[in-house]
């Protein structure tokens, strides 16, 4: 049953013009967008670096560096793996390419207007959903594109069984349009303003209970998709058990849904409605590890493909991070632990953690697996360069997050102690001062895992260079299962 | 906390059709006899002209 490559064959062809689009644009987002990041955190150890321009400094700027790796970088490519994974699992060529075509340019004009108007100051306010409401509804109507061209292509699957990794795409297609529905109720009152339609706690509830599930269906689910597909095919095994990845879909979206009250612990938000936040982030713990332990022992038996596949150590390295930060998570959910971890930068690692460990890695992968396949091609230019970004991207994170953790608890510590007479051991600047070492060691991390992503793009142009675009015929189906 | 008011039902209402949808992945017997589902992607690789 395997599929040939047929230059110029209509028809019985697969669709992969988007997933090519999406996959190359990921790769230049992931520059922009840790490029930014690298930026701002060297602003956290010398300020004088927004030289006084109000449209380089850091509040304007680090809404922008999570919308382009969030969005832009992590955005592009969930749609290249999810529009390729679709078609290659059912067996079927992409429904309506056109419109697909018309999620690429449209979701490209989302990124490109919020690289203009969020360091001009244009923003909602609300954290991972700034965009001012002329933006929010154009990634409204892409989405919109995005879930029927995806559920059309599913639609007309050859294949009778729905494979798992589809339906953690399908959930993070459809929970993130509800939750970028309700979250983004505003009322306008001119071109670039508006107001939400909920006030005070209220708003903050809404904003948690989207910003939560926008890193449950958003920064997991789909993931988990490219997880269940490119894990398996790279090597060359099939998932250690699929009843358990079955099982992992079905329970992780059922808790999900009711974690978020956890990001407002000692707040104006009720006490109940904090615990039931971290009683279900507590629960959450048994379908993340469910998931990892299935990933990783897809390579039970077959170890020594993780010493000579580099594209194996991303995939099966970023499942460690998502085993850690969802141990971590549930851990600072537990409003004792927030007690000392909240508003410190340990928030600040435990995210990048999962950003950079599992969301970063498991892409790279994932997109190193894809795009010599895209190209006419099996393997990438050079191997050699992606063992040579996995390590330097892994020694970057280690250094990135062992520093906020330091940085974190000390901050923490610090901000609790108190004399014996009630007063304040430390001032707050004191605490700043203490963490400058720590922002410089983050700096590096983060340089290093730019410095990673530098050596993807040469590889990645190479490869492109050495290619072609070709059309890959889809096999005739003999019998349904 | 109005705000629960609709945050609570909404969420109710999501856990119902997700119930749903679990319902028609049971009926369309997309639960039943899935054990080779995990190799067929294994056997489907784009091969070179």
């Amino acid at each position: 049953m395997a599929n040939e490559r047929v230059p110029g064959a209509p028809g019985m062809t697969y669709e992969d013009g988007p997933v090519r689009a999406f996959a190359l644009a990921a790769v230049l987002w992931g520059v922009v967008g840790m490029a930014v990041g690298v930026f701002i955190a060297a602003q956290l150890a010398w300020p004088e670096l927004n030289f006084g321009i109000s449209w380089l400094s850091y509040g304007r700027l680090r809404p922008l560096h999570t919308n382009a790796v969030i969005f832009a970088f992590g955005g592009c490519t969930l749609m290249a793996t999810s529009y390729h994974v679709v078609q290659r699992t059912g067996q079927t060529r992409l429904f309506a390419p056109g419109l697909a075509w018309f999620h690429f340019w449209s979701w490209q004009a989302v990124i490109v207007a919020a690289a203009v108007t969020l360091p001009l100051g244009i923003t909602r306010g609300k954290e991972y959903a700034e965009l001012e409401w002329p933006i929010a509804l154009l990634i409204a109507v892409s989405w919109i594109a995005y879930a029927i061209v995806f559920f059309g292509t599913v639609g007309r699957r050859k294949i009778r069984h729905i494979y798992v990794a589809n339906w953690f795409f399908g959930a993070f297609i459809l929970a993130v349009a509800l939750l970028h529905i309700v979250n983004g109720a505003v009322l306008p009152v001119s071109l670039w303003k508006s107001y939400s339609a909920y006030a005070g706690v209220q708003d903050a509830m809404v904003q948690w209970w989207y910003g939560h599930n926008a890193v449950g269906f958003f920064l997991t689910a789909g993931f988990l998709g490219m997880m269940y597909y490119y894990i398996p095919k790279q090597a060359e095994r099939p998932v250690y058990s699929y009843r358990l990845s079955i099982v992992h879909f079905w329970a992780l979206i059922f808790t999900y849904m009711w974690a978020g009250p956890h990001h407002l612990h000692y707040t104006a938000l009720p006490d109940w409605a904090q615990s039931v936040g971290m009683i279900f982030s507590l629960v959450l713990l048994a379908p993340s590890w469910g998931g990892m332990i299935n990933g990783i022992m897809t390579l039970s038996g077959a170890w020594h493909k993780l010493r000579d596949d580099p594209i194996l150590k991303f995939l099966i390295v970023s499942l460690s991070f998502y085993g850690m930060s969802t141990f971590e998570g549930p851990m600072m959910s537990i409003k004792t632990v927030n007690a000392l971890s909240h508003y410190t930068d340990w928030t600040v690692g435990h995210v990048h953690s999962g950003a950079l460990g599992w969301v970063g890695l498991i892409s790279m992968g994932s997109l190193y697996h894809l795009i010599p396949r895209m190209f006419g091609r099996t393997q990438m230019y050079s191997k050699s360069a992606i063992e040579l970004h996995f390590w330097i991207a892994t020694l970057g994170i280690v250094l990135y997050i062992a520093a906020m953790w330091i940085a974190g608890v000390m901050q923490g510590l610090m901000w609790r102690a108190v004399n014996p007479d009630g007063t304040l051991v430390y001032t707050f600047v004191e605490s700043v001062k203490a963490t400058w070492p720590f922002y410089v060691t983050r700096l590096v991390g983060g340089l290093m895992y730019l410095a990673g992503m530098l050596v993807m793009v040469w590889n990645v142009v190479k490869t492109v260079q050495a290619g072609k675009s070709e059309r890959v015929r889809i096999p005739q189906v003999l019998a349904h299962a | 906390m109005d705000i629960l008011y609709l945050l609570i039902p909404f969420s109710v209402v999501l856990v119902l059709l997700i119930v749903a949808v679990f319902g028609w992945a049971v009926n369309d017997g997309q639960l039943d006899g899935f054990e080779n589902e995990a190799e067929r992607i294994l056997l489907d690789e784009d091969q070179a002209a």
